[in-house]
């Protein structure tokens, strides 16, 4: 049964298409994103435990600590055992976080909650996440952006499909629940039964992705591929580096700083966008922008946050993956410093630049694996990704911990006026030039830090 | 190529055909469904 899981049973025929790959990673990462749409139930499980949002939060906040850690901790192993072993593992925690969650919320122990969603689910989450990522490098090795952009893009896309079908879902368990009425709150029994289906719905669509994924064999290439285009680049290496050799250079360090940077300052849009559109449009005490419109400024961003997944990432084969980060970061300052000096002049305006951060956002994520091959290689790459997504766990504990640091000391979000953004929106500049500094800084790797040949082929065989 | 390698590649290709649209389609339709969700959520910012 386990032989069925191996990396060596999954090896494609001649012939096989490499586009039945990204279906399998969406599938997971569709799966996985939905940790991203856990505000439909915050407010049942804040009712349903009587307790505070803070220790309800922290089920979802320790879920994405989790997720860094376990994919540090596990990329190795995912690398060596394939992505059809990363897949099923990844699914079996994730979905019984779901099932341990619910069990939790129906005999009303929180503790439950958090050992489900937040400590087993995180798990699942941080092996999912890697799962596909080094297999996509791998098929496409002429379009690694472009492969990587379209799974990166499901984990945004996971939110979207769970957010709804979670209201829906939870409307069917308890009809006196209206998920079209933001007042309404559905009962923890509702949220239970959610937990079961999902827990159920992920478990079979993390396998779909399980069943149908193939790694490459050793001498396939795409059809019309010439690695030696790839050569021409400097910063496109085709030496090998290890995982454990890879976080002893600078230049993964510096890397980590820049998906740090990249992901603290849009996470600051992110934290407050609803009440921060309608703080921008204040006068005299009442908001020009209602609560529904800032609902809807809320998806807008959801839609940029996922379409800058693939464009950006699809782009950087075309322009290289240092350059892209230039402009994430760069242009990212000068969008900063236009919405904290010019965004309260208009809507349209203020749209229109938090959109596009919120893409540099979302594009930071999927072009960085892609980054990663370019500097280490595709030996180790899964587990390399693995790691430097400890800097995604951090940037989520900084970016709200600076934002709300700001905000609190004005007043409350949603009573404030465009100026008290001001000081959170400059700081986030100031991070977003260290990110771009930290980009400037970043040369191919080293030779003395190349696996040998020799040692490389020992390590695959 | 022999004739039946010949056979063999396009029954494969066949094959793959159907699997792609299919696979595509299960994680094309939910996505789908969660784009146009929220685009209707979106389309609030307008016309609220």
């Amino acid at each position: 049964m386990l032989d069925f899981l191996s990396r060596e049973r999954i090896v494609a025929r001649p012939g096989y298409s490499r586009w039945l790959i990204p279906p399998a990673a969406l599938a997971v990462h569709l799966s996985i994103g939905q940790v991203y749409a856990t505000s439909v139930y915050k407010s049942a499980l804040v009712q349903h435990f009587d307790t505070s949002l803070t220790r309800v939060g922290f089920v979802f906040s320790l879920a994405i600590v989790m997720l860094g850690l376990s994919a540090a901790l596990f990329g190795t192993w995912v690398d060596r055992n394939g992505p059809r072993a990363a897949m099923v593992v990844a699914a079996v925690f994730w979905s019984s976080g779901f099932l341990v969650a619910a069990l939790g919320i129906s005999s009303d122990q929180l503790w439950l909650v958090y050992l489900g969603y937040g400590v087993l689910g995180g798990i699942g989450l941080g092996i999912g996440y890697i799962s596909p990522v080094s297999t996509l490098i791998k098929w496409f090795p002429d379009r690694p952006g472009l492969a990587t952009g379209m799974a990166i893009m499901g984990f945004g896309g996971g939110a979207m499909v769970a957010s709804p079908l979670s209201g829906r879902l939870m409307a069917l368990y308890d009809s006196g629940y209206d998920s079209s009425d933001p007042g309404s709150v559905a009962s923890g029994g509702a949220v239970a039964a959610l937990f079961v289906t999902l827990g159920l719905v992920y478990l079979g669509f993390m396998l779909f992705g399980a069943l149908i994924v193939r790694v490459p064999a050793d001498d396939w290439a795409p059809e019309g591929y010439d690695p030696s285009e790839k050569k021409q680049n400097k910063m496109v290496t085709d030496a090998s580096v290890s995982a454990n050799t890879a976080i002893r250079t600078p230049q993964f360090w510096l890397l980590w700083t820049v998906l740090f940077c990249n992901v603290t300052a849009g996470i600051g849009i992110l934290e407050q966008a609803s009440p921060m559109i309608q703080d921008f449009f204040r006068e005299g005490g009442s908001s020009t922008v209602s609560a529904a419109a800032a609902g809807g400024f809320v998806g807008v961003l959801s839609i940029c946050n996922m379409a800058g997944r693939f464009v950006w990432s699809s782009t950087s084969d075309k322009i290289g993956r240092k350059p892209t980060y230039m402009v994430y970061l760069g242009v990212g300052v000068a969008l900063y410093l236009a919405l904290a000096l010019g965004g309260s002049t208009s809507i349209v305006l203020f749209v229109a630049l938090a959109g596009i951060i919120i893409s540099f956002y979302g594009g930071g994520f999927a072009t960085v694996p892609a980054y990663l091959r370019d500097l280490f290689g595709t030996y180790q790459v899964g587990a390399i990704h693995g790691r430097l997504l400890t800097a995604w766990s951090a940037a989520g504990v900084a970016g709200p911990l600076i934002i709300n640091a700001f905000l609190d000391a004005q007043g409350e979000p949603g009573k404030l006026v465009s100026g008290d953004y001001r000081p959170a929106l400059l700081t986030m500049v100031g991070v977003l030039v260290v990110g771009f500094l930290a980009n400037l800084a970043i040369r191919p790797v080293d030779e003395k830090y190349h696996e040998p040949e020799s040692e490389k082929k020992e390590a695959d065989a | 190529m022999s004739e039946q390698q010949k056979d063999h590649t396009e029954n494969n290709k066949e094959n793959h055909t159907v699997g792609i649209a299919v696979s595509w389609g299960l994680v094309g339709i939910p996505l789908a469904y969660g784009l146009v969700e929220t685009v209707r959520r979106a389309a609030n910012l307008f016309v609220g």
